[in-house]
């Protein structure tokens, strides 16, 4: 394998072990901002370094030694004008080899404690996705802390500069600080809503890397795999939360459908008109397994479950005909129920039409006419559009998918919308 | 992308050496690797060989083919078990394959991209046949 400048090597060895080295060193000195930029500054002298000498032989421990140097350095710096941190410098032992070539590595050191990683990557989920962060933050320091990739990686995926990523993250750092937020897996009484917090962020890092379609897509790092192996992760740290297995279900039954949303020219395939054999079975296979965790917990579906659940429907059904859509409009019922949306409704009210026929969905989709989620959306009028054209109503389906047509700004959903209209 | 890692043991003394190992502590170091690969979200699948003295070889050099009992072979060519893994890079599945436990001189770990079945012309009606196959056993 070349990789002459080492770097690959160092970004590999990061991906798999950013989450262990800076759980250890927040740890150590109970700084999470700091820690990130101790790792940061380890991971700096790793590119200089292992280029040079070659990859060490343990390359976590030797991230994690330097790190450490690092740690009492700035304690001693800082010692100068702060006594907490004098006092800190005096206690930490200094370990390792802290000149000469290659720091050794550090097995019976209490940082490297097998049985406190686990708890040490919980706590930095939920420390990355903190509700006092924003959802960009969240995103990007998730993806930097546990993900391992770097600013550039992100903002390659996010399509934005990599300075406004290193802002991002600089920021999130000094919002913690601030709020005082520690360093922990929440206590059960919060541990719900600070849960949603966490799935939410893995899921917005999934939709991002699903809905791809703008930008180079051959340089983008796979955000929707990074998301899927993060609910992977999540779901064996936290087993006894249904709605983690949930939305790792989710995931894996929407990502089964990836091999068959592009037609041979690129464009947008939709759902009805895939061709389910190119779906992936494995994936499928593994969703559902998940969604059946999650069901055997016994306390009914989630916001992830539900959708899991209404994923699953599709997921087994040979065709559009043979979909079972009185359970997938009873799954929609649900999730209206749980989390009212305009766009929930909608969905269901195609669901409707499926299962009753477009009479029954007809004044479901009306009703939603005034709504402001669908406000200059070509997605009402498209929908109206075909319930009309199955309903017989011509003249009418025509001036709704034109005006679908009119407002559509996704040039391959113009496509398919234009097509129906020209069949009708 | 999935990577297959190729887990080879290339000399008698290394093999040798292995079995001196106590085996409940190899199961705890083999176990341990597993899960570090599975809490990391990226084991596919995995497998282990029986040793080859149990198995048997089709040799083609001759016609008709020799069925011989044992080995294939020297030891330098025996294949003794896989980890299927998916990563983004070759490099994150070369960290993973340093990683490898029960190491030490004389094991080798082999890496190989395993393609995956959207990369065959998709017309070719035997790549419609295994797409089938794939289908109704589950795997893609």
């Amino acid at each position: 394998m070349s990789d002459p400048t080492g770097r690959k090597a160092v970004a590999a060895v990061w991906r798999i072990d950013s989450a262990r080295i800076i759980g250890a060193l927040t740890r150590y000195t109970g700084d999470f901002a700091l820690a990130e930029d101790l790792a940061q500054e380890a991971l700096a002298e790793a590119l200089v370094t292992w280029p040079r000498e070659g990859v060490p032989n343990n390359p976590a421990g030797w991230l994690l030694t330097v790190g450490r140097r690092r740690a009492i350095d700035a304690f001693r710096r800082r010692s100068a004008r702060d006594e907490k941190y004098a006092a800190m410098a005096h206690h930490l032992p200094e370990g390792g080899a802290l000149t000469g070539a290659e720091p050794g590595p550090a097995p019976d050191d209490v940082l490297w404690d097998p049985d406190q990683i686990d708890d040490d990557t919980l706590a930095l989920m939920f420390t990355s996705c903190h509700p006092v962060l924003s959802r960009e933050a969240g995103v990007a320091l998730t993806l930097r802390v546990i993900g391992g990739l770097t600013s550039d990686e992100i903002a390659r995926a996010f399509l934005v500069p990599t300075a406004t990523v290193q802002a991002r993250i600089t920021r999130a750092k000094k919002t913690l600080g601030a709020a005082g937020v520690p360093f922990e897996v929440p206590p059960v009484s919060e541990r719900p809503a600070r849960l949603a917090q966490v799935l939410s962020v893995v899921y917005l890092i999934f939709t991002e890397g699903s809905s791809a379609s703008s930008g180079d897509e051959v340089i983008r790092f796979d955000l929707a795999g990074e998301a899927q192996r993060l609910a992977r992760i999540l779901s064996r740290l936290m087993p006894e939360e249904p709605e983690v297995h949930s939305l790792l279900a989710l995931l894996e039954l929407t990502a089964a459908r990836f091999p068959a949303r592009r037609g041979p020219d690129g464009e947008t395939v939709l759902l009805q008109e895939q061709d389910r054999r190119r779906w992936d079975r494995s994936a499928i296979a593994r969703g559902r397994a998940a969604l059946a965790k999650a069901t055997d917990a016994g306390r009914g579906y989630g916001y992830y479950g539900l959708q899991a659940a209404i994923a699953e429907c599709h997921a087994l059904a040979s065709s559009v005909q043979e979909t079972n859509w009185v359970r997938i409009v009873a799954l929609y019922d649900g999730l209206g129920r749980l989390a009212p949306s305009p766009v929930v409704d909608l969905n269901r009210a195609v669901a409707v039409s499926m299962a009753q026929g477009p009479a029954a969905a007809l004044p479901l989709v009306d009703s939603l006419a005034g709504s402001d989620a669908f406000k200059d959306s070509h997605q009402l009028p498209g929908v109206r559009g075909e319930l009309l054209r199955r309903l017989g109503r011509v003249d009418e389906a025509r001036t709704a998918l034109e005006q679908a047509v009119r407002l559509c700004g996704n040039e391959r959903e113009r496509a398919v919308l234009a097509r129906k209209l020209a069949e009708l | 992308m999935k990577f297959m890692l190729i887990w080879r043991v290339t000399s008698d003394e290394a093999w040798g050496n292995l079995g001196e190992i106590d085996f409940d502590q190899m199961l705890e170091t083999v176990g341990r690797f597993n899960e570090e690969l599975i809490n990391a979200g990226v084991l596919v699948a995995a497998e282990g060989l029986a040793p080859a003295e149990e198995g048997v070889v089709v040799d083609f050099s001759s016609e008709p083919p020799v069925v011989t009992d044992g080995p294939y072979g020297e030891t330098k060519e025996l294949f003794n078990g896989f980890y299927l893994i998916n990563v983004p890079t070759i490099q994150d599945a070369i960290e993973w394959a340093k990683r490898t436990p029960m190491t030490a001189a004389g094991f080798k770990t082999e890496i190989r991209r395993v393609p995956t079945i959207d990369e065959f012309p998709q017309d070719n009606e035997w790549i419609k046949k295994e797409r089938a196959w794939r289908e109704s056993t589950g795997q893609l």
